[in-house]
């Protein structure tokens, strides 16, 4: 006391520290406190899904217990699938249209697959008005669960799944204004209401590949369709003097030991940009290939989703594709025409297209339009999102024209003349060792003025896009604008 | 009807919670506790509210009215310590009282819900806690000798958690406990008490280098005994808790510099030593990956947490027995499936306004050993309330402590309570020294008026205007 006194001042000066550092101390904790509750809410809101999709969560049981999972329809209101009670009592799934939308409705039994598993969340959560529950509890019924809207178009699905017939392959139809997905179908296909009998079958068939979403999950070399992405780096590198561009074809072109030859050896004679590209020259291409700034090329392509993640929500492979600086001569002609080790899935070609219809906005693809419940109400209406603008609006109106051209007077000509217009991009790609046995691409939209919608296929092994890609595309068109 | 109760609650029940919680820090506003009073009565209502809403779905979900039974005893024992607190120590904080029954009764609710068998013995528990908490005050007010104990604290400390290392039951890999009489105790948690008052005896004269080594050698042979006990939880406690009591008292950066340096070499080597902190932090970082061994209680909780949304599933309608030892070490998970994600932060916020009411207590205390015990015991239970609610949300990797008051055992109900009611002390101590000023400065205007102004006075003066100083704080605070 007696030290204290002394020296007042001194004294009261350490006790104020000592003050201020135990209020720093609080600010401390509460700062600790403030981010760990704002953690704990964004991870409990955001995971919601996810969590419950996992399989060593107990919790979807009790649900499926409690609710009866949901039902799924098309954008006009088909039911694609549904859960009934069979005579026994057993609930069973549903399809009815069998295995026309195998892929990207999927199933549910043996892990899921599609919107199954993707808007599985909503299907097994019930938000039933509590007055309808209260009645189902009195009768022990289970409640049901949410219904699930999607973007799908059955009349599209059917042309689609039609056209491809019994060829191996994928069909994507999209609208670039908005992302929706009309149609997807994937091929050979399998009935999802059988699933649980032949999964055995289906698991072990690994050389048809049919759990396989060709759509998202394919990776086919793009062919001549990937002249869109070059053609787009010359126009980048070029902006004033692409269209001066000029080359003789005569069928083949040589650099060192490589030899790149047109399709079916076709000599095109002397072609500028625009007429390289409707009539798809691959030796035209390769020499415009030479000329590109490989360091400025990958990241072109990297802006445009190779190698890298997609904004989608469908299970699906990643494109890939080796350019950049230490690319040879010879990988990069090859690469150029779209051939070498480039491979793409038919939905990331989709996605690409869907910009040049949109003026270079990519607009995220999706499938589930909107949840409801069993009285009817929107429980979560999901938008158009705008991913990103992945290319300029003159760049994708250069590449508009260049793809009417490609009807017009180029490769797909057999949509030429038609109530419509539309425009695109033919691919023959050659695939394995035999020479000859090519892959048929198409990836366009229309109409041209508007673009309602973009189609995307690809038939494995049917030999040139023009002849075999294209009318199945005519076909979708006609079934659109008919409607 | 069930399902409209069951509805209904949910919202009813985050009302009253979140209502609760605004009354927790509006009383910051005031400083003294009288002009309190009316929030606390309001706050009396809310919790009673709050417990009689969660027991009335609990009877409705399980259809058994004797619940209400079990319930009329909780309501009873925690109204009896309301009352008799406010009976014995008129001068005492209501705050802490409140948010010490608040708390007990969630506990009791989500014991309830989990395993009644235990409720009832958290119960008793908690009723004899409640009867030695009743004393502490008491005695800390009254033993002025309590400052110059400080080699028994250490000594009684460090003995009781070197009997656990050697003789103690191992449970799950540490070695935690040890039964007399067939009482199960854990003694890490009443040394975190012995060793708050060590450091606070130890360094309230001085703390000049030696003082400070000293201490950190004695700090360190706890932390050292308890990390071969595999206590890693404790261990981190005792640590942080020593080192910021040095940081305060000494008031220089450097202490917090090199305790934060120090503590990092440590876990660098523990992680490097220890099998079992490796598998903690893996088990943090991707508990996805090793989801059927080392990271199922983790993701398990994480599936709880997430499924509650912001209202919950209700009780009795989710599954968090899925998660292992989730009444001790994952209670909140539970909570914020059943009673929702608004709860659980609720609940947070409710322990942070028991810190913020520590510290404050701390602040405007003008004896420095009391200062620092009020300090050190704040900060005590803080980090541990920070320990088990990161480490069960993945936001830190797990160490395995109880969330006070509201985790399933003995040892740590009884101690969460003598902590708090050491503080009641405590904070009667300051009343006194408020009121001893009061006396002083109306002595000194007296003298004033005379002209005999001396140099005692104005010392006076001086410890009164570090006072409304502080007070000035604590309304910045609040």
């Amino acid at each position: 006391m007696k030290k204290s006194m002394s020296n007042p001042k001194e004294n009261r000066k350490t006790k104020n520290k000592t003050r201020r550092h135990i209020m720093t101390v609080t600010w401390l904790f509460t700062i600790l406190f403030v981010g760990m509750i704002g953690y704990i809410t964004y991870y409990s809101m955001t995971h919601q899904q996810e969590l419950i999709n996992n399989s060593y969560n107990g919790r979807q049981q009790i649900l499926l217990a409690k609710n009866r999972r949901g039902t799924i329809y098309s954008a006009d209101g088909d039911v694609l699938a549904r859960t009934v009670e069979n005579e026994s009592g057993e609930e069973i799934r549903e399809y009815p249209y069998g295995n026309l939308f195998s892929h990207v409705v999927g199933y549910a039994v043996n892990g899921r697959m599609g919107v199954e598993a993707q808007a599985n969340y909503y299907l097994i959560n019930s938000n039933a008005p509590l007055s309808e529950k209260a009645s189902l509890d009195v009768n022990e019924a289970k409640y049901p669960g949410d219904d699930v809207y999607t973007t799908l178009n059955v009349n599209l699905q059917q042309v689609a799944s039609k056209a491809l017939g019994v060829y191996r392959g994928a069909i994507v139809v999209t609208e670039p204004s908005t992302g929706k997905i009309l149609a997807m179908v994937s091929k050979p296909d399998f009935d999802p209401g059988t699933v649980e009998q032949s999964w055995d079958e289906l698991r072990e068939d690994s050389e048809k590949g049919v759990l396989l979403n060709r759509a998202t999950q394919g990776l086919y070399p793009p062919g001549s369709t990937f002249k869109i992405i070059t053609a787009l780096e010359y126009i980048r590198e070029n902006p004033k003097t692409y269209n001066n561009y000029s080359y003789n074809c005569t069928g083949a072109i040589t650099r060192g030991e490589d030899r790149i030859q047109c399709y079916h050896g076709t000599v095109h004679g002397q072609v500028n940009f625009s007429r390289s590209f409707a009539k798809s020259c691959n030796t035209s291409f390769a020499n415009m290939g030479l000329s590109l700034d490989r360091d400025q090329f990958e990241d072109t392509l990297n802006t445009l989703l190779f190698n890298s993640e997609l904004p989608l929500s469908i299970n699906y492979s990643q494109s890939r594709i080796d350019v950049n600086a230490d690319t040879s001569d010879s990988d990069m002609m090859q690469a150029s025409i779209g051939q070498g080790t480039t491979a793409m899935t038919p939905m990331h070609l989709n996605m690409i297209t869907c910009a040049i219809a949109n003026q270079g906005t990519l607009m995220k693809p999706y499938v589930v339009d909107h949840v409801e419940n069993s009285a009817g109400n929107v429980i979560k209406s999901f938008n158009p999102v705008t991913y990103r603008k992945i290319m300029t609006e003159e760049e994708a109106a250069i590449l508009k024209d260049l793809m009417a051209d490609v009807v017009t007077e180029g490769t797909a000509s057999k949509l030429n003349g038609l109530s419509y217009t539309a425009a695109g991009k033919t691919g023959s790609a050659e695939y394995g060792t035999v020479k000859g046995d090519s892959h048929a691409w198409f990836t366009g939209f229309a109409p041209v003025e508007e673009p309602e919608i973009a189609v995307t296929i690809i038939i494995e092994g049917a030999g040139a896009g023009g002849d075999y890609a294209v009318p199945i595309a005519k076909r979708i068109f006609d079934a659109y604008f008919e409607e | 009807m069930e399902l409209y109760v069951s509805e209904f609650s949910k919202y009813v029940i985050t009302l009253l919670i979140a209502l609760y919680t605004y009354e927790c820090f509006a009383v910051f506003r005031f400083s003294d506790e009288d002009r309190r009073k009316g929030i606390y009565t309001r706050q009396n209502i809310l919790m009673f509210a709050l417990h009689f809403s969660c027991f009335i779905v609990i009877c409705f979900e399980t259809g058994e009215i004797s619940y209400l039974f079990f319930y009329a005893f909780q309501q009873i024992i925690l109204y009896a310590a309301i009352v008799l607190f406010r009976m014995l120590y008129p001068k005492s904080n209501r705050l802490l009282i409140n948010n010490m029954c608040m708390l007990s009764s969630i506990g009791f609710v989500i014991l309830t819900r989990l395993s009644p068998e235990k409720a009832i013995k958290q119960f008793i528990i908690v009723t004899g806690s409640l009867v030695v908490a009743l004393i502490i005050p008491f005695f800390v007010h009254k033993f002025k000798f309590l400052k110059g104990l400080k080699w028994i604290y250490a000594g009684v400390g460090i003995t009781a958690l070197s009997v656990v290392l050697i003789l103690g039951q191992t449970t799950y890999g540490s070695k935690l406990s040890y039964s007399i009489a067939g009482i199960t105790f854990q003694p890490s948690e009443f040394v975190k008490i012995l060793f708050v008052f060590y450091v606070a005896s130890a360094l309230y004269k001085s703390s000049d280098f030696f003082d400070v080594f000293t201490t950190a050698v004695i700090a360190a042979t706890h932390v050292i005994v308890l990390v071969c006990s595999k206590d890693l939880g404790s261990a981190l406690i005792f640590f942080v808790v020593y080192v910021l009591m040095v940081f305060v008292v000494s008031g220089k950066f450097i202490y917090l510099l090199a305790g934060g340096l120090g503590g990092s070499v440590a876990a660098y080597i523990a992680f490097k030593v220890f099998t079992h902190v490796q598998v903690r932090v893996q088990a943090w970082q991707d508990p996805w990956s090793v989801i059927d061994s080392t990271g199922y209680q983790i993701t398990q909780s994480l599936f709880a947490i997430s499924s509650g949304g912001l209202f919950g599933l209700g009780l009795f309608k989710g599954t968090p027995d899925s998660i292992p030892f989730v009444e001790a070490d994952f209670v909140f998970s539970a909570i914020a499936e059943e009673l929702g994600i608004l709860f659980a932060v609720c609940l947070i916020l409710i322990c942070v306004s028991c810190f913020v009411m520590f510290m404050n207590i701390s602040v405007r205390l003008n004896d420095k050993f009391y200062q620092l015990v009020s300090f050190g015991l704040g900060v005590t239970y803080i980090f541990q309330v920070f320990l088990t609610i990161g480490g069960g949300t993945k936001f830190i990797p797990l160490t395995g402590v109880t969330l006070p008051f509201i985790s399933y055992g003995g040892s740590s109900v009884l101690t969460t309570l003598i902590m708090f009611s050491i503080t009641e002390g405590l904070y009667m101590i300051r009343e006194d020294e408020a009121d001893a000023l009061r006396q002083k400065k109306k002595k000194a205007k007296r003298k004033k008026k005379r002209k005999a102004v001396s140099e005692e006075i104005m010392d006076m003066d001086d410890e009164w205007a570090d006072r409304e100083e502080s007070d000035e704080e604590i309304d910045v605070e609040s």
